[in-house]
């Protein structure tokens, strides 16, 4: 448990503790190191196609109709899961909720860790998460957690998770659909 | 905030648990008209709480939000106490303020609204307990009050600082005995009723909840004053039946004995009010 990444169980941003920034624009993170888009993506698509229960957590961003683009990236991030063969598990509320949660139908910010717990998640997608919520779910699944963690990210990613891939709309999704298919074929799938 | 933004989205709809699904599909949003006749019909905004088994809190908390006549519009501000164990459960924006400080963080919001969305009616609710309203919080409470703010105060009275052990609280009455006040209490409850309306309220009403229908109205017309005149200020009784040695099932038992005793039904309203409260029951809104 906790043993991927740089900064492995430490629930420190890894900002302060390893110096890990966000990619420039047009760039990925990998781990601590900066690649380009389609590197990472091809890792990402690798990870998610390989280990056990990969799953992708939708945000409110995408989970509710606010604008043309959200439903948009709605149908995208569907058809993610189903290039992928992925199970979706919404993160619809950001409040804690007591006394338990469902880890089998939601997850939630405050204690992620027991969704990916109890469903034995090895590898997940963050996308449509507000970013001060993303950036507290990744810190506690890094630390807590050896799920490998990517983060589709619509502003400027997230340093916390394994896999960082910024400015992430529409047009790039569908360019990481085909990715997913490349690597599907290359992995005889 | 809209009540569209429960619209979920069609791709992902089969993965959201049904709770969620039902506040877009079941709820009763964008209709000025709802009230507690809606309960049994429609999805509550309330889908469970964490108050005791049986507390009347609970009642009162879901007869509230069935009331709202805008709740896609509402803002509730809530502080310390009982109250604040249920507003994660809440379908609405809920804000929780420093304890005793509702009233001050309530009168910022609206101003705000206010000046952000001078197109819209927005309604900014204070819901707090007892200790919230009259102890720690009567300064911000009245403050509020003087300056003519013009949001709904809301005090869930338990007569007792309830959640953390039984102390006696300014609501209590004379001679009650609680495990933290063995001596029972020296002095006569605070009259806040009393105090609203000489501290500018425009609308006060004291009851319990033991009557659904009868706190929808006054809920309504507190909010419709509140919103055109000023401040508003509803009392209700929801008895801590763990601290006074009641059963689950004995809560409504209690509210309908203090009906007739020191919860009899008080209603006090300005001229202003009043011609608020008959237009809008000519609009059958009320």
């Amino acid at each position: 448990m906790a043993k991927l990444g740089p900064s492995s169980y430490s629930p420190y941003p890894v900002a302060m503790y390893e110096s890990i920034l966000n990619p420039p624009p047009g760039k990925a993170l990998m781990y601590d190191e900066i690649v380009d888009e389609e590197i990472a993506m091809r890792e990402a698509a690798k990870a998610m196609l390989t280990r056990d229960n990969p799953t992708i957590f939708p945000g409110p961003q995408v989970l509710y109709e606010w604008n043309e683009e959200a439903k948009e990236k709605a149908r995208l991030v569907r058809r993610i899961a189903d290039t992928l063969g992925a199970k979706i598990i919404p993160m619809y509320d950001y409040r804690p909720k007591y006394p338990k949660i469902d880890p089998e139908k939601e997850i939630n910010p405050n204690h992620p860790n027991l969704t990916i717990w109890h469903n034995n998640i090895k590898a997940c997608i963050f996308v449509g998460v507000h970013c001060h919520y993303a950036n507290v779910a990744l810190k506690i699944i890094r630390a807590e957690t050896d799920c490998f963690t990517i983060a589709l990210c619509g502003n400027a990613g997230h340093e916390d998770a394994m896999i960082t891939l910024r400015d992430q709309h529409t047009e790039e999704l569908e360019k990481f659909i085909r990715v997913i298919e490349e690597v599907k074929r290359e992995l005889g799938r | 905030m809209s009540f569209n933004i429960f619209k979920i989205n069609e791709d992902l709809k089969e993965f959201m648990p049904p709770e969620i699904v039902d506040l877009e599909e079941k709820a009763t949003w964008g209709n000025p008209k709802r009230g507690v006749m809606d309960l049994p019909y429609s999805k509550e905004l309330l889908e469970e709480h964490s108050l005791c088994a049986g507390c009347p809190e609970s009642a009162a908390f879901r007869y509230i939000l069935a009331s709202l006549p805008n709740p896609e519009e509402t803002i509730i501000v809530n502080s310390t106490g009982c109250t604040s164990l249920v507003f994660p459960h809440i379908a609405l924006h809920t804000v929780h303020s420093l304890f005793g400080n509702q009233n001050a963080i309530a009168s910022g919001i609206k101003r705000v609204l206010e000046w952000r969305f001078p197109d819209k009616v927005k309604d900014v609710i204070v819901l707090a307990g007892d200790g919230a309203t009259v102890d720690i919080g009567l300064d911000c409470t009245l403050q509020s009050f003087f300056r003519q703010e013009k949001i709904t105060t809301i005090c869930f009275d338990n007569e007792v600082y309830a959640n953390t052990g039984g102390q006696e609280s300014g609501l209590t009455v004379k001679g009650h005995v609680f495990k933290m006040a063995p001596k029972g209490k020296q002095w006569d409850k605070v009259p806040i009723w009393q105090i609203a309306i000489d501290s500018g309220c425009h609308y006060v009403a004291r009851l319990t909840v033991s009557s659904p229908k009868k706190v929808e109205k006054v809920i309504k017309q507190a909010i419709y004053v509140a919103r055109e005149v000023g401040p508003t200020y509803v009392h209700l009784y929801t008895p801590c039946i763990l601290e006074i040695g009641l059963n689950s099932d004995d809560g409504l038992e209690e509210m309908r004995r203090t009906d007739k005793e020191r919860f009899k039904f008080f209603e006090y309203m300005t001229d202003e009010a009043k011609e608020v409260i008959q237009r809008k029951k000519e609009e059958g809104l009320i």
